[in-house]
Formats: C-alpha cells, sequence, structure tokens
C-alpha cells in the first residue's frame, strides 16, 4: 500500500523547510533508516530517515523547493503490505505551529535622570542612552548575540566563551555559529555537562582578570550553578571589601520555549533580579540584545543575561557600528501613549505592542515600555510614564508571586501613590509549573488578549 | 560471566537463555524499536511537540536489565525515557498519548515525552535535568534499606550525566550506606553532540565508582544475554547487602540526541555499521532461527507489536486534550 511521506517537523519551533537534497531517485528500493532527503530547517540541515519498507514510488516535490509547510506530501513510498495499523497517510495532519513573525519597532526614548536620596542598588539610572544614526543591517537575534560575542573577543583578548556545545556543535541553540572556526578551540571550548563546575570555573577565571561568557544551555540548567552564580560571582566584590571583582556574563535563554514542559520552562528573571550584586537584563529588540551583550561582556560585574528561545528567530535592524552600546540600567519607551502604561521584558515585549495595536483600535492609547534591564531597575522611567497615564499593568511571563509585577507594584506605591487612577494590574504566568499539553500550555503563559483585558480593566472601558 | 572487567567483548554463543526467554527479550525490543519509530513518525507530523528523544538503538539495555529485576524493585531514568516505560510493563498507549498530550496520558498531558511516572509499575521518572535522577535513584535504593524489603533501585544516567556533580555525591552516600542501587550508565558514545572523549576525561566509565570502592563492569550493551546476565549478578550483589554496583553498557544511539539534532558530529558510516553489524534485535533474531525458532513466529510477533503500536498511535489521536481546568489540579497535595 502507497504511503506518502510528509515534510517533517523537525524542531519544535519548525513550521516550513527546504528540500535541499533527495537521496534517493523514484524507482529505489527503501529500507527503514535509510536516508531520503536532506531538509534544512530554521537551524540546521537534517536528515530524513525512511521509517516504511518499500520503493520511492514518487518525489512530490523537487529538491531546492524552499518554504515547504510542516505536513504537506512530499514523496510516495509504496510498501511491501506489512503494516496492519493505521500507515502515515491516514493520519491527520496536527495544527502547524505557530512561529512569530517579527515587526520592529521604532527606538524612541524619554530619559529620565532620577537622584534618590537612598539610592536602592537596584534603582540607579544609567548611563545617556545616544541615538544611533549609523548603518544597521537586518538580522536575527541570534545573530545579533553571535556578532556582539564575535566583535567583543575581537577587540579584547580576555573574552572568552565557554559552555555545553559553544564550539563544535555551534551552540545548541545556534547562537555561537562559526565562533569556534574564528577564534580556535582556547576561546571556545565545549565542555562536560557540569554546570556547576564550568560555572564555578568561570568566576575563577574572572576573579583572575578573564572575561569569561557563561553558555548556560538554557537556564533552567543553571539553577545546578545558580550557587556559583550568587554566592560566589555576585558577593564577592562585596566580601572582598571591593578588592576582588568578577566580570562575568551568564547567558543563554530563559523562559518558556515550545511544549518543552515544566522542568525546562521557566522564567528566572525574578529570581536574579533579587540578588544585589548582580546586574540582570532581558531584551527583546535585536539591537538591544547587541548593544546590551556588549556591554555587558564589558561591565567590570557579573551580568545575568536573559535569552529567549522563541526571540532567537525575529528579525531586527540591527547597528553595525562595533562601538555601539545599550547602556545597563536603561528602560525604553517601545511604544509612546497616553491612557495607560504597559511593561514588559524580552518576549514579552512583543505580545504587549501587539496589545497595544488592539487596544489603539479600541480607542485607547497604550505606552509600552521595555524594560530591557531588570536590575539596576529603571524606576524613573516607569514613574514618568504612570504620572502621565495614571494606570498600569505589568506583564511578565513568569509567576506572579514574588515577580517583576510585585516589584513594580510596590514601586507605584512608594513613588506614583498619588498619581494612580486605578489599581496596580499584572498579567504573568499562571502560578503552576508549565504543563505540556497544547491547550494547557496556552492557558498559563500571557496571550496577547490577557493583555488587552487587563488594560481595558485598568481604564474602566 | 557474561560481562568482564576489562571490556573484553564476550561471543554471543557463550551465553545461555532459553529460548523463550529470548523470544521475549525480541518481542521486548522489538515494541520499543516500533514504538519509537512511530513516534518519531508523529512527531514529524506535529502531533507530538517539544523535546522527543528516541531510544533506538539501546533497546537491549532495558530489556535485559528490566528481565534481572523484581517485582518490587524501583526504576528512573532521564529524559530518554519511552524504552524504560514500555519495559516496566507500562502500556503503549498511556505513553504514546502522554507523548501528544492527552489526558490519557501518564501524567495525564502535563508531563510529556521526558516526565512520565507510574506508580503501579514501580517507575519514577522520566527526569529532564541531566544527572538529577542519579540522587533520586539513590534514594529510592536509601528508602529500600530503610524499610528493609529485598528491593532494589536501578538507576538508569547516560556517559554524558556521569561528569556531573552530584553523580559522584551519590556514588559516595550509597557507598558509604551500603544502598542497594546498581547505576545503569547506558554508554552511548555522545552526550549531545558531545563524544564520549571529548567529554570525559577517562572514558571507561565503570571505573568511576573506584574512589567509593563500588565495582565496576562493562557489558556490551547491543546484546540483551549478556545485558541481561550481568544485570542478574548486579541485582544479586545490591539485594544482598552488599552496597552499589556500576555496570556500565556499551551501546549506541542510531537517531540524533532528539528530534531537532541534526548529527553532524559523527559520520553516517558509524552509524550503519552499527546498525548492520550490532543491532541488538537483528542479533537476537538471528540466534532464535540458528537456534530453531520458526521464522513464521517472529513474522507474528512482529505483526502483534505492529499491531499494538498502532493501536497505541491512533489511541494517542484520538484521546481528547486535557480539560482547561486541569491546569490547576495537582500542584499541591491536598492536605
Ligand atoms: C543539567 C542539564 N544540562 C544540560 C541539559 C541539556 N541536555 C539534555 S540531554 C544532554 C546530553 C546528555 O547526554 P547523556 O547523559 O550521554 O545521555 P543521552 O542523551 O546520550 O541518553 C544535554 C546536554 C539538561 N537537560 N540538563
Ligand atoms: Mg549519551
Amino acid at each position: 500500500m502507497a504511503t506518502e511521506v510528509l515534510m517533517p517537523a523537525l524542531s519544535p519551533t519548525m513550521t516550513e523547510g527546504k528540500i535541499a537534497r533527495w537521496l534517493k531517485s523514484e524507482g529505489d528500493a527503501v529500507h527503514s533508516g535509510d536516508v531520503l532527503a536532506e531538509i534544512e530547517t530554521d537551524k540546521a540541515t537534517m536528515e530524513v530517515e525512511a521509517v516504511d519498507e518499500g520503493v520511492l514510488a514518487k518525489i512530490v516535490i523537487p529538491e531546492g523547493t524552499d518554504h515547504v509547510a510542516v505536513n504537506t506530501p512530499i514523496a510516495v513510498i509504496t510498501g511491501n503490505g506489512e503494516d496492519v495499523g493505521a500507515d502515515a497517510a491516514s493520519i491527520a495532519p496536527a495544527n502547524g505551529r505557530q512561529q512569530p513573525t517579527t515587526a520592529d519597532t521604532p527606538r524612541a526614548r524619554a530619559p529620565q535622570p532620577v537622584a534618590p536620596e537612598t539610592p536602592r542598588a537596584s534603582r540607579r539610572a544609567a548611563a545617556e542612552e545616544a541615538e544611533y544614526t549609523g548603518v544597521t543591517r537586518t538580522i536575527t537575534v541570534r545573530e545579533a548575540l553571535r556578532d556582539a560575542i564575535a566583535e567583543e573577543m575581537r577587540r579584547d583578548e580576555r573574552v572568552f566563551l565557554i559552555g555545553e556545545e559553544v564550539a563544535e556543535y555551534q551552540g545548541a541553540y545556534k547562537v555561537s555559529q562559526g565562533l569556534l572556526q574564528e577564534f580556535g578551540t582556547r576561546r571556545v571550548v565545549d565542555t562536560p555537562i557540569t554546570e556547576q563546575g564550568f560555572a564555578g570555573l568561570g568566576v575563577g577565571a574572572g576573579f583572575a582578570g578573564l572575561r569569561p561568557i557563561v553558555e548556560f544551555m538554557t537556564f533552567n540548567f543553571a539553577m545546578q550553578a545558580i550557587d556559583q552564580i550568587i554566592n560566589s560571582a555576585s558577593k564577592t566584590h562585596y566580601m572582598s571589601g571591593g578588592q576582588m571583582s568578577c566580570p562575568i556574563v551568564f547567558r543563554g535563554p530563559n523562559g518558556i520555549a515550545a511544549r518543552v514542559a515544566a522542568q525546562h520552562s521557566q522564567c528566572y528573571a525574578s529570581w536574579y533580579a533579587h540578588c544585589p550584586g548582580l546586574k540582570v537584563v532581558a531584551p527583546f529588540t535585536g539591537a538591544d540584545h547587541k548593544g546590551l551583550l556588549k556591554s555587558a561582556i564589558r561591565d567590570p560585574n557579573p551580568v545575568v543575561f536573559l535569552e529567549h528561545e522563541l526571540v532567537y528567530g525575529e528579525s531586527f535592524a540591527v547597528p553595525e557600528d562595533p562601538e555601539f552600546l545599550v547602556p545597563i540600567g536603561k528602560a525604553r519607551i517601545a511604544r509612546p501613549g497616553e491612557q495607560v502604561t504597559i511593561t514588559a521584558f524580552s518576549r514579552m515585549v512583543k505580545l504587549a505592542l501587539q496589545a497595544a495595536e488592539e487596544l489603539e483600535s479600541a480607542g485607547i492609547s497604550a505606552e509600552v515600555i521595555d524594560l530591557r534591564t531588570l536590575r539596576p531597575f529603571d524606576a524613573a522611567t516607569i514613574a514618568a510614564s504612570v504620572q502621565k497615564t495614571n494606570r498600569i499593568v505589568a506583564v511578565e511571563e513568569g509567576w506572579p508571586f514574588a515577580g517583576i509585577g510585585a516589584e513594580i507594584a510596590a514601586l507605584m506605591f512608594e513613588e506614583c501613590f498619588d498619581w494612580l487612577d486605578a489599581p496596580v494590574k499584572r498579567v504573568t504566568g499562571k502560578d503552576v509549573p508549565l504543563p505540556y499539553a497544547a491547550n494547557l500550555e496556552r492557558l498559563a503563559v500571557p496571550q496577547v488578549e490577557d493583555i488587552v483585558a487587563a488594560a481595558r480593566e485598568v481604564c474602566y472601558r | 560471566m557474561a560481562t568482564t572487567r576489562k571490556g573484553r567483548p564476550v561471543g554471543v554463543a557463550e551465553l545461555d537463555a532459553s529460548p523463550k526467554e529470548l523470544l521475549g527479550f525480541y518481542r521486548d525490543m522489538l515494541l520499543i524499536r516500533r514504538f519509537e519509530e512511530r513516534a518519531g513518525q508523529m512527531y514529524g507530523m506535529g502531533l507530538i511537540g517539544g523535546f522527543c528523544h528516541l531510544y533506538i538503538g539501546q533497546e537491549a539495555v532495558v530489556v535485559g536489565m528490566q528481565a534481572a529485576l523484581k517485582e518490587g524493585d524501583t526504576v528512573v531514568t532521564s529524559y530518554r525515557d519511552h524504552g524504560h516505560m514500555l519495559a516496566c510493563g507500562m502500556d503503549p498507549k498511556g505513553v504514546m498519548s502522554e507523548l501528544t498530550g492527552r489526558r490519557t496520558g501518564y501524567s495525564h498531558g502535563k508531563g510529556g515525552s521526558m516526565h512520565m511516572f507510574s506508580r503501579e509499575k514501580n517507575f519514577f521518572g522520566g527526569h529532564g535535568i541531566v544527572g538529577a535522577q542519579v540522587p533520586i535513584g539513590t534514594g529510592l535504593a536509601f528508602a529500600h534499606r530503610y524499610r528493609d524489603n529485598g528491593l532494589i533501585s536501578a538507576t538508569y544516567l547516560g556517559d554524558g550525566a556521569i561528569n556531573q556533580g552530584q553523580v559522584y555525591e551519590s556514588f559516595n552516600m550509597a557507598a558509604l550506606w551500603k544502598l542497594p542501587v546498581v547505576y545503569v550508565i547506558e554508554n552511548n558514545r555522545y552526550g549531545m553532540g558531545t563524544s564520549i572523549d571529548r567529554a570525559s576525561a577517562r572514558t571507561d566509565l565503570f571505573h568511576r565508582g573506584m574512589a567509593y570502592g563500588i565495582p565496576g563492569e562493562q557489558v556490551d550493551g547491543m546484546n540483551v544475554l549478556a545485558v541481561h546476565e550481568a544485570g542478574l549478578a548486579a541485582a544479586e550483589h545490591a539485594r544482598s547487602g552488599q552496597g552499589p554496583l556500576i555496570l556500565e553498557m556499551l551501546t549506541y544511539r542510531y537517531r540524533g540526541h532528539s528530534m531537532s539534532d541534526p548529527a553532524k558530529y559523527r559520520t553516517r558510516d558509524e552509524v550503519d555499521r552499527m546498525r548492520t553489524e550490532h543491532d541488538p534485535i537483528e542479533q537476537a533474531r538471528q540466534r532464535l532461527l540458528e537456534g530453531g525458532t520458526d521464522e513464521a513466529m517472529l513474522k507474528d510477533i512482529e505483526a502483534e507489536v505492529r499491531r499494538r503500536v498502532a493501536e497505541a498511535a491512533q489511541f494517542a489521536q484520538d484521546s481528547p486534550e486535557p480539560a482547561p481546568d486541569e491546569l490547576w489540579t495537582d500542584v499541591l497535595v491536598d492536605a
């Protein structure tokens, strides 16, 4: 009986791909395990193996065809009739997984210097950020990060990258593509799966004056190493009376991905933002990823740099100038507005912008603030915005309890009490470990409609 | 003895097993193989999401090992867990519908491929964090000793996991307190894209307990009879109060690390060689045929296995997703 070979989804985020090459021709016999074709995905070129035995009767999609949607029939195998069960052709295709497409946002800002009498370590104003007017190139966030690392490695011989699969594999999420080839094994170092060990080793190297970039395959695995990040990296400068500092960047994807369930889907923003002695960054745009990572690498302190797997593939116009930096500690007005302030960071900025758009058509003008840095926290920008809009919705992917939104609520009490026309509203991940099932996962993480509903609620409309 | 302390290969001919026993191993391995092939296919169709790590190639390890355990012994492993669950006797329908995220799955759709459990079958997961199952398996052994129930813990880990610090903390406690645990290292030569010699200062992993006085043996993990025999001896050692033991199973995974791994770090040749020369299922099949088993019988087994897998796949697609209010259940035990 004939079986259709369908375009396979080869990664959690793939929706379409390119048939790079057929390795079998029509009429060839195929056995299970034979490589039928090579397919280019968003991340890599993958081999597709036959699962059924038989003859490759027809190639439906010729090689070289790009943008072939997942689940499209690409070939037909006529079998030897041994399969008694439902075969591939009779299984109803599932809904394609959606991948966010990108929309760049204009860079606008409203600098608001602050001078609190008793400066909290977490709320210090950052250096002024100059408007960038130079050359830009449209690249993905993944490439922006790679460029930032490469430029800083060229600039400073002390900078090196260490982590699991960063060298030969070119990064588990392909962030370090090409770095091994340019910088060699001395500076791009593959490690065993020993997070506490290599994070601690990075701290030691930092104490000794090197500038390590420690990549965690995801921040979920940094929990193995969190003792080194907090107890060793963040506290030593203080405990040594300022003698010993640790210029180190801990970076990797944070937050949810796609259907990878509770142990691989968690936002650590408020965990790290809680700790003095650290800087914590969670950007959204390509320019901010590049400019903030470069600042982080140059920073004399430990910086936790939170990326997001679902943002890696987004494209933005990114400055080319190797001296383009974004200061740590400054929020960014991602979209100016008048009636309600929406704060967000990392992937949630995208949702907040979409929500603002919907609110616009409902006649509500929302100001979206991309927090970018969570420690030190840019309280001034948020306060100035709320003193204008009188309402605020704080969005984050993480859990509500003691989250970034809770901190913002405290800030509102302390600095905007007299300006508020509605209670602070938080939109957060639900207070449960992240479920695997597609429908429950969607319910557990903030969606655009949740942000829209929250904004309407604080606007009483 | 089916195993060698120096890693010398052991000829299949030296091993005995009743044809009935071997036939059972054959069936169990085939079930895992066909189940995993189908899971891979369903992943490709978008029916399974996230990470999905297939066990294809390693079937002999868990099948031989589980057959050496007795009722009540506990099992814990990593995210590459589908084979372990089937070998523990868990229902393919329940496993497959967890993979599709449906309410009929072992975790009611909330755990997915990497996080599945069965109290009834004494399967304690399914853990997504590399190495984390090792102290947990040691704790299961602690409970066995505490209760003095004559049971043991089979704790599986990879050649990549073996370098995690918590593994050695576990070894120390297990040896110190003579806990009834067998650590089964599934050395498939790669931890994701990193070959063992690029991750481990010493690659003879069965020696890793030496500093704690834990004996270790290297086993041909592609030979289900060798695994079974080593498993029996190891289980006996642990059960009799002599403390932990390490079995290093030399095995191989045919597929990429997970569904999204292009596996460019090894040659197609290497994979083909393992597949054609060492395939655990093919080896068992040949031995059965040589021992006079009727080919028609093997065909019947194959058909039966395919039918079960097809049924599981159908069930996993037809079952409903969890009810939305399931989102809020199971966070804490009601007290
Ligand atoms: C603490 C931790 N670090 C990293 C990962 C990502 N990761 C998942 S599996 C894996 C490789 C493990 O290799 P091995 O122990 O040999 O097991 P195998 O996959 O070969 O069965 C890595 C690095 C993880 N899940 N947990
Ligand atoms: Mg391995």
